[in-house]
């Protein structure tokens, strides 16, 4: 079991270098948006695996559920600005 | 989620890119958190896991909505094949 969670870990870590890549090859702005959004999304998975893994899930989740609600008002913000301001 | 990092990968715009990380990724966060919220059993963990699935389910979708939006509003042409 640890070490299917290991690789899982692994895993995750390598599609968030494929994310990573786009957030910094990206032509325009709203690409890198994109990108930090599939980021956040595989960190917060990644988060609950690594509570699994340590088996304290109770304090992981906390953690996860915090970020998330995070994620949602820093990304809405920054997409509610670019639409005001337009690309350049 | 592998297909959604290929695909944001490869694809040529952010609107299809949009695609990737919205629809297929979701699908791969559900399936994963099931997984993980069946594994841990009855209790207040798997009710906090399912919270952060419900949570996810909605915000991704909604995050990739407003970006597209705002990609649009300020001008932004989808890709087209070129026709030689």
């Amino acid at each position: 079991m640890k070490t299917f969670l290991f690789c899982v870990v692994v895993l995750l870590a390598i599609i968030i270098g494929a994310y990573l890549y786009r957030v910094l090859r990206g032509p325009t702005i709203f690409d890198r948006l994109l990108g930090h959004n599939g980021i956040s999304t595989k960190a917060i998975i990644l988060l609950i695996v690594i509570g699994i893994s340590f088996e304290r899930v109770d304090m992981f989740i906390d953690i996860a559920i915090g970020y998330a609600l995070l994620n949602l008002v820093g990304a809405l913000a920054v997409a509610k600005y670019l639409e005001q301001k337009g690309h350049s | 989620m592998v297909v959604a990092a290929i695909g944001v990968i490869r694809l040529p715009d952010v609107f299809t890119r949009s695609h990737a990380v919205s629809l297929a990724d979701s699908l791969g966060a559900f399936l994963m958190l099931v997984g993980i919220a069946l594994n841990e059993g009855l209790g207040i963990n798997m009710l906090k896991i399912l919270v952060v699935l419900a949570l996810l389910y909605i915000l991704n979708p909604v995050i990739a909505h407003a970006t597209i939006r705002a990609a649009h509003r300020s001008g932004l042409k989808p890709w087209q094949k070129e026709t030689s």
